[in-house]
């Protein structure tokens, strides 16, 4: 079953095609990765399946789990709101609210309009947040402002967020790309164990090539507000990224490490100090 | 006389002039700044110049002589605050107590009703048709001052301290209410979003993402209207609406300096403890 279906949908910002007739369809328990150099229209294409943008035009469609989310430049109303679950470069957490409560936002959606509004959570609802956190490995920070967090922490509280959220799809907008190696190495695998374990839909902008090969299967490349590519990870080669990029190829691919660690030694700059390098 | 009307009213034109061109440059060019920096100073001082002796005549400010050749009045009327009388001063506290209530309350009911007004005056929260009259009744608000409209509650609810709670209250509004929006409306919108995408409810969004991270302001803002109010609630007092003012001013007024005095000496502890007090409560709560 298609969990994500996008047809024909543009969308400008002045001059520039953000988006220009752009159709994807991702199917249920699928783990597809976007790439594309800065300005291509990952993020635009992301933000308007996630319902925060309305396309232009009379033709573009955005249709997630069989029910039409946005069509002809307008979101329909009463469409169900909650059903993709969102996580974003800048994590956008509510940084003066402890981690638990940022969690329990994710409930917002589910539980009477009332009780949300008056914050009154009940016992299951905060255990549930609370295994959340336990999941994506930061159980015991529920009680700090998510101000105080590290990025890559920050970024899995957002998940929990998500989980919390029991949403059956998850797009997340490069997710990994304000955090350090190892960090998104721990966000990307969270998420493949949500998509393995949860069977959830999940839609991951990233910015580098390895990423997609090594997480997912399947990757949809853009540029200029097109797709240029769909299929395999597998069968995008750094050569057909080249051809496919040009120069921007360079950005989407980690530079390599030389083989052997360059000989430690005492390095004379032009600085008035001797400048020695340790090993 | 007649001289005098036409010095005034002929540099008007010239100088909203002025200033409509400075305004003209700095939306059209904001990197003109960097080239001709030393000739914009050069003409803000020349406007400033011509502002200050624009205003010159209109504010008598040549009778600044009087200030020394009769100062001799000035320090006989100071004399009689030269020896403070505190025989009365249980009735002083009592009527200060009364002041700082009036404050008190008046900032409560603005607080609570700036939230929603602020809220609704800042552009990224409400369209502009809801926007434009709301900012318009707070213009209103403000723009008159604290005693004309206590003058107006004295007719409607009579002489007393709930004249002042009620003038107060709609002027501190209007304060409130702006200074409320602008913290709105420098907030980051990101968080927000993402609390949009789980389902939440216009309310939920703003309850979770906005009140949040304005909150400090918030307290901080309101807690300096409460030491304003104070101030503000000992001049209401002069004009009928209770409190140490009316005391302050009924013993002026009887030429009883020495019970003036002791209460402008209350008047400045109370609103240094005021002072006090809210920088306490701003570092407990930020």
């Amino acid at each position: 079953m298609t969990a994500i279906s996008v047809s024909s949908l543009s969308k400008r910002y002045g001059k520039t095609r953000a988006l220009d007739n752009v159709s994807i369809e991702v199917q249920r328990g699928e783990m597809v990765a976007l790439i594309g150099a800065s300005g291509s229209g990952k993020s635009t294409l992301i933000r308007h399946i996630a319902g925060l943008e309305v396309g232009d035009g009379e033709a573009g469609k955005v249709v997630v789990l069989g029910e039409v989310s946005q069509t002809a430049g307008r979101l329909v109303r009463g469409r169900p709101a909650g059903r993709v679950a969102v996580i974003f470069q800048q994590f956008n957490l509510v940084g003066r609210l402890s981690v638990l409560t940022n969690v329990l936002i994710g409930h917002l959606g589910r539980v009477p309009r009332w009780r949300g509004t008056l914050g009154l959570f009940s016992r299951s609802e905060r255990e549930k947040a609370a295994t959340a956190l336990a999941r994506v490995g930061i159980p015991s920070v529920a009680a700090q402002r998510s101000s105080t967090l590290s990025g890559g922490q920050q970024q899995r509280a957002a998940i929990a967020r998500t989980l919390v959220q029991e949403a059956e799809i998850l797009i997340a907008d490069e997710p990994i790309s304000a955090l350090d190696p190892s960090s998104a190495r721990r966000v990307m695998d969270v998420l493949a164990n949500i998509n393995s374990q949860d069977s959830i839909t999940i839609l991951v902008s990233l910015h580098q090539i390895e990423y997609a090969r090594r997480y997912c299967k399947r990757t949809i490349a853009m540029r200029d507000g097109r797709v240029v590519y769909d299929g395999p990870s597998t069968s995008l080669s750094n050569s057909f990224l080249a051809e496919l990029y040009g120069d921007a190829s360079e950005e989407l691919v980690l530079p390599k490490s030389p083989a052997e660690p360059l000989p430690a030694r005492l390095v004379r700059s032009s600085c008035l100090k001797p400048v020695h390098v340790l090993a | 006389m007649n001289g005098m009307d036409q010095t005034v009213s002929t540099p008007r034109p010239t100088a909203f002039k002025l200033i409509k061109a400075i305004g003209d440059r700095a939306t059209s060019s904001p990197n003109a700044g960097h080239g001709s920096g030393g000739r914009r100073n050069l003409f803000l001082l020349a406007l400033l110049v011509a502002a200050l002796s624009w205003s010159w005549g209109p504010a008598e400010i040549s009778r600044w002589t009087y200030l020394f050749t009769d100062s001799g009045n000035m320090a006989e009327y100071a004399a009689g605050f030269l020896r403070p009388d505190f025989s009365d001063w249980r009735h002083y506290l009592e009527e200060m107590l009364v002041t700082i209530q009036i404050a008190l309350w008046g900032t409560f009911l603005a607080v609570v009703l700036s939230v929603p007004f602020g809220i609704l005056s800042a552009h990224n929260m409400a369209p502009w048709w809801v926007l434009q009259p709301v900012r318009r009744l707070m213009d209103l608000f403000r723009a008159i001052h604290e005693v004309v409209f206590a003058v107006l509650f004295v007719v409607s609810v009579g002489l007393g301290p709930f004249a002042g709670v009620m003038a107060l209250f709609i002027h501190t509004t209007g304060i409130l209410a702006k200074l409320f929006s602008e913290a709105v409306e420098a907030i980051d919108p990101r968080p927000v979003e993402a609390i949009r995408t789980t389902g939440a409810s216009r309310v939920q969004q703003v309850i979770y993402g906005v009140i949040p991270q304005v909150l400090p302001l918030w307290i901080s803002y309101s807690l300096y209207r409460l030491e304003s109010n104070v101030r503000s609630a000992t001049v209401l007092g002069i004009i009928g609406a209770g409190g140490i003012g009316q005391v302050l001013f009924e013993s002026i007024r009887a030429f009883y300096y020495p019970e003036a005095s002791a209460i402008l000496i209350i008047v400045v502890i109370t609103v240094t403890i005021m002072d006090l007090i809210s920088q306490l409560l701003r570092r407990l709560v930020i």
